[in-house]
């Protein structure tokens, strides 16, 4: 046992000495853009500043590229500010107004980009080719689209939790581990497909491609830590609490190695980034974020089907709901565990990608889902995989619904708050059933 | 060890009066999603006197347990201990009130010694509370007669050579011992014992029997759940039959023992009756 | 590379205030976790409140330093009620998600614009802990030996940190030997067998959370009075994870314990970093594997592989009883196997088949 998990912590550090060193310092959420003038080439050497409530946060110049990035402290609203003084001769801002694009709101974790439309001198306000409308969300509609247009990034948002979830929750109904590390399981999917996709050094394949091979690396790694550390451990009797702590140490090192192989500067993937919005009444949508939502939903009832209607996924619902009657009943228990691992890890990743599709891929991406993820499936009954489907959405509707009202850097402790509450009514879950007593 | 007197005259039927009852359920009941595992429409435990409760597996002997000692608040009905109403009473009231209860499955606090078992049984510790325990002057008197009582019963109940042990190194019939002999440090008026004779040896087994009726000979009531006949036909002065989660007959030993109805319980349910066991078994 | 340099900084850390910080809030959480089995996962929490209740009544209310300790202390009373009144009748994972969760959301709400006016938002608070360098006894000067020194102020910090864990170790060494920690130690084996005997557990658990949260907050203040800093990203639930480590490493469960455990984790924690960032700048290690940067990440990840190992092969930690430990394992689930033959124990009767719990 001893040999198997230094072996695997060696292939670990040989696979983080192997790639690594890349990357600046910079920490989560931040405002960007690349400026370019109307012929497309960049635009250099033009001051940005960011402030909040009139305190200055950062400013910045754009580089030779035309890209130009500030870094915030936090999630929130922040008034961009071009100065135009500094833009070169035969550019001009396309809105004479736009200058200031007052209260971007920056999501946790997100690098917001920022457009500042840039046209010939006499082009101005004629309205040329219209660049990407910000999302209504921003420009203040009625409070009924406003709902609309939240509850469908919540279908999206609950959607992508609920695919990471479900893993989780399997994981806990058939081995009774609440699995810290599965975050990291998420990250290591959207990374894995980063570096296919949109590395300086990696083969640069299409994302589609990228996102199959990580979806299939995620699965491995999930059926490898099943087979070289906790199969192991349950045979040693290791006691539940202690392997929860276990998972939380396997947490801290796959992040900070990721971190270290990443880096702790947020990027895109290299497809899929800028797109024309399409509106249905009072929603508006790019088609990525359209097929997301949609792809999302599609992988929850396959998944459900497959939970449903196949012997293998009858068999994984059997042993996460009842192990011991699943073993007495002449189920492979361990081999089904290792399906569950498998089916998680490769479920873990495709919402690690979906998730970096739809805002950006981070080193800590995972983490800060993780706890989404726990409320998802205590909302819906630890170890139940339809209600991990439920609670997931429920918390992304929750989550995005609450900024419609609450600052948006509070939308997570919303959703946090919703776990709370329903762990102080309904230990159980909502669709949880209380157990039997005596 | 003759059948108490003052239950000679009583008759044997579910339900009937008692001349001084300890311990009184009126229309207890409990359901578990549709199953109904307790309906006690009436029930009496006389006081000073040795009560077994027997019935198939299933009968919700271990949930009536429960629920009277107030590890199982689920259920509704009345019942009175020592003429006061003690429903819905939390559980480590009631053991202070002089109900104690042991476990099926023992219960011993295996990181603890023995005899720290032992001591922290003893109810009205002053250093139990939190600022007067940072002073030993306030409950060194009182620990130390506490811990001559634990050793006075450690040494009854043959344990004494364990006493700096973790009781987590006692057997399963040690443990027994320890659980019947840390009950008594609260200084109980009714010992409920669930299955005390489960996992012991037979060596032990004459030694716990005599442990039990010493208890009743000291003036303490009994009222224990026990699958073995034998034991329960040899030391109860009175008996209770559960079936289905009621009381389906009650007497003497013998008068029970030949009742068609318990009988038939028994018959009936030997079906099936041994995957049934695991759903009586947790309390929490 | 130069040893007396690591040893130095590695030293520096064993012995700072931060040491001192981490040691008072892992005091508490093994009344939490060690002493009365509470998976208590929201300890920053309490660390935040302590921090801020100083911080806020300073520089926000003017208020003078003593009645910042005070509200600080008030604050973590306090909470331990609102997050103990309902998860403490959780099970003991659910607890654990419950406490992370309710720390994020301080954290959260601490962070954001809507109560900027009275925490700072993400800028948090500076300057409030004036009046406690003001009384700094010690002539100003470096005191040491070789490289392993200290300015004044530090040493001030270190002093009453460290007067705290003291006294805050006699507290927890006198409270554990009393017939209230034997309540909490049957608490945490099995709460039934405790309430079967009479003992309110709910109380207790209560009792208990009061008190390590009480310890935490004061780590907390000392943390804002330290750095003259507060910053609600400091308070993160990766501090809540340093804690939990340094307690296994030094043992749960044992007096000194949270104490040894912070001094040894700082060490080493120093050390690696010191002697990586010594290794690269010799270029014993390539920069292409690890740069100086990543040196924080690497440290990290180090405490995440250490944590592992010490509980895989080593739970009881550097005081803990194997023995009693191995007890524990039982409460929660059957052990399938045993690795090794335990080894003798002169009183011990033989181990039977039958397990603790039900």
């Amino acid at each position: 046992m001893a040999r198997r998990l230094v072996t695997l912590l060696f292939l670990v550090l040989a696979a983080m000495a192997a790639v690594s060193g890349l990357a600046a310092a910079q920490d989560g959420e931040a405002v960007e853009g690349t400026l370019r003038g109307p012929d497309g080439e960049p635009v250099a050497g033009v001051t940005i500043t960011v402030e909040q409530d009139g305190q200055e946060i950062g400013t910045t110049t754009s580089g030779a590229d035309g890209t130009w990035l500030v870094p915030v402290p936090a999630p929130g609203g922040y008034d961009v500010t071009l100065d135009a003084a500094t833009l070169p001769d035969g550019v001009a801002l396309r809105d004479a107004d736009g200058a200031t694009l007052p209260a971007v709101t920056v999501r946790p974790g997100q690098q917001r980009t920022v457009l500042f439309p840039l046209v010939a001198p006499g082009a101005a306000d004629d309205g040329a080719a219209p660049g990407p409308a910000p999302p209504p969300a921003d420009t203040g509609p009625g409070i009924g689209a406003l709902l609309a247009q939240l509850t469908v990034s919540g279908i999206k948002y609950g959607a992508i939790i609920a695919i990471a979830a479900i893993g989780l929750s399997l994981i806990f109904g058939a081995t009774g581990l609440i699995n810290f590390a599965h975050g990291e399981l998420v990250t290591i999917g959207a990374v894995t497909a980063f570096f296919l996709n949109a590395a300086a050094f990696g083969p640069g394949m299409g994302l589609i491609p990228a996102a199959l091979i990580a979806i299939v690396v995620g699965a491995i790694v999930g059926g490898a830590l099943e087979l070289g550390l906790w199969k192991p451990l349950r045979i040693r009797g290791t006691g539940r609490i202690q392997l929860f702590i276990i998972s939380i140490g396997l947490s801290l090192f796959l992040r900070h190695i990721i971190l270290v192989i990443f880096g702790s500067r947020p990027r895109p993937y290299a497809d899929y980034v800028i797109q024309q919005v399409m509106i249905f009444g009072p929603v508006a949508i790019t088609p990525r974020d359209l097929v997301i939502t949609v792809l999302s939903l599609v992988v929850l009832v396959a998944v459900g089907l497959m939970l449903l209607r196949t012997r293998v996924g009858k068999a994984i619902r059997a042993v996460a709901d009842d192990r011991d009657l699943a073993e007495a009943s002449g189920v492979d228990v361990s081999r089904v565990i290792l399906y569950v691992w498998v089916l998680g890890g490769a479920l873990a990743a495709l919402g690690g990608i979906l998730f970096g599709l739809s805002e950006i891929v981070a080193w800590d991406m995972g983490f800060r889902l993780l706890l989404l993820m726990f409320a998802a499936v205590i909302l819906g009954g630890l170890g139940s995989p339809f209600g991990a489907m439920a609670g997931g959405l429920l918390v992304g509707l929750v989550a995005q619904l609450s900024t419609a009202y609450f600052p948006v850097e509070l939308q997570n402790a919303w959703a946090l708050g919703v776990l709370i509450l329903v762990l102080l009514v309904r230990p159980q879950g909502i669709f949880g059933r209380a157990e039997r007593v005596g | 060890m003759t059948p108490d007197p003052t239950l000679a005259d009583i008759t044997a039927e579910p339900g009937v009066p008692k001349p001084d009852p300890l311990l009184v359920l009126d229309g207890v009941r409990r359901d578990f999603g549709g199953v109904r595992a307790v309906d006690v429409d009436h029930l009496e435990v006389q006081r000073g006197v040795i009560t077994g409760l027997i019935g198939p597996n299933g009968a919700g002997k271990t949930t009536l347990f429960n629920l009277l000692t107030g590890f199982d608040r689920g259920g509704t009905g009345r019942w009175t201990f020592d003429g006061r109403d003690v429903a819905g009473m939390p559980a480590h009231r009631l053991a202070r009130r002089g109900m104690v209860r042991t476990f099926q499955l023992t219960r011993v606090l295996s990181r603890l010694t023995v005899l720290e078992n032992m001591k922290l049984a003893a109810v009205g510790q002053r250093g139990e509370r939190l600022l007067p325990a940072l002073l030993r002057p306030v409950w060194g008197a009182q620990e130390a007669d506490i811990e001559r009582r634990a050793d006075d019963l450690l040494d009854r109940f043959l344990l004494a050579a364990k006493r700096d042990d973790y009781a987590g190194y006692l057997s399963g019939g040690q443990r027994r011992l320890l659980e019947m002999a840390r009950a008594l440090m609260v200084d109980p008026t009714l010992v409920m014992l669930d299955e005390p004779m489960a996992g012991v040896n037979p060596a032990l087994r004459q030694d716990l029997l005599g442990r039990i009726t010493d208890l009743r000979d000291s003036g303490r009531t009994v009222l224990f759940v026990e699958h073995d006949m034998d034991v329960v036909m040899s030391i109860s002065d009175w008996v209770v039959c559960m079936a289905q989660g009621r009381v389906i007959a009650e007497g003497p030993p013998a008068r029970v023992a030949g009742n068609p109805a318990v009988i038939d319980a028994y018959l009936g349910s030997q079906h099936g009756a041994d995957d049934e066991q695991g759903s009586e078994e947790t309390t929490s | 590379m130069d040893f007396l340099v690591i040893l130095a900084d590695a030293g520096r850390g064993a012995l700072g205030p931060v040491a001192a910080i981490y040691a008072l809030a892992a005091i508490g959480l093994n009344i939490h976790f060690g002493y009365t089995g509470l998976l208590n996962f929201g300890q920053v929490a309490f660390m935040l409140v302590g921090a801020y209740g100083v911080a806020v009544t300073v520089a926000v209310f003017g208020g003078p330093l003593w009645l910042g300790v005070i509200v600080g202390l008030v604050a973590a009373v306090v909470l331990a009620f609102l997050l103990g009144i309902p998860t403490l009748r959780l099970r003991a994972d659910y607890l654990a998600i419950a406490t992370i969760a309710a720390g994020e959301v301080l954290r959260l709400v601490f962070n954001s614009g809507v109560a900027r006016p009275v925490t700072g938002g993400v800028f948090g608070l500076q300057q409030f802990a004036g009046a406690f360098y003001a009384v700094n006894p010690i002539p100003s000067g470096n005191y040491g030996f070789g490289r392993l020194t200290f300015s004044q102020r530090d040493l001030w910090v270190m002093l009453v940190g460290w007067g705290a864990v003291a006294l805050a170790t006699l507290g927890v060494f006198l409270l554990v030997r009393s017939p209230w920690g034997r309540v909490l130690r049957a608490v945490r084996d099995d709460e039934d067998a405790a309430r079967s005997l009479g003992k309110n557990v709910y109380g207790y658990k209560m009792q208990s959370l009061v008190l390590g949260g009480i310890l935490g907050a004061l780590g907390g203040m000392l943390l804002a009075v330290d750095a003259q800093a507060v910053a609600p990203n400091t308070f993160n639930p990766v501090v809540t994870f340093y804690l939990y480590a340094l307690l296994i490493l030094g043992g749960a469960g044992t007096v000194l314990g949270p104490v040894l455990g912070s001094v040894l984790f700082w060490f080493l924690l120093l050390f690696i970093d010191s002697a990586l960032r010594q290794a690269i700048g010799a270029g014993y290690i390539p920069d292409e594997v690890i740069s100086p940067a990543d040196v924080g990440a690497v440290r990290f990840a180090l405490v995440g592989l250490g944590l592992m190992l010490l509980l895989i092969f080593r739970p009881a930690g550097i005081l803990g009883d194997v023995e009693e430990m191995r007890l524990e394992a039982g409460a929660g689930a059957t052990p399938r196997r045993r690795r090794r033959g335990r080894k003798a124990r002169p009183a011990a009767g033989k181990r039977t088949d039958e397990r603790v719990g039900g």
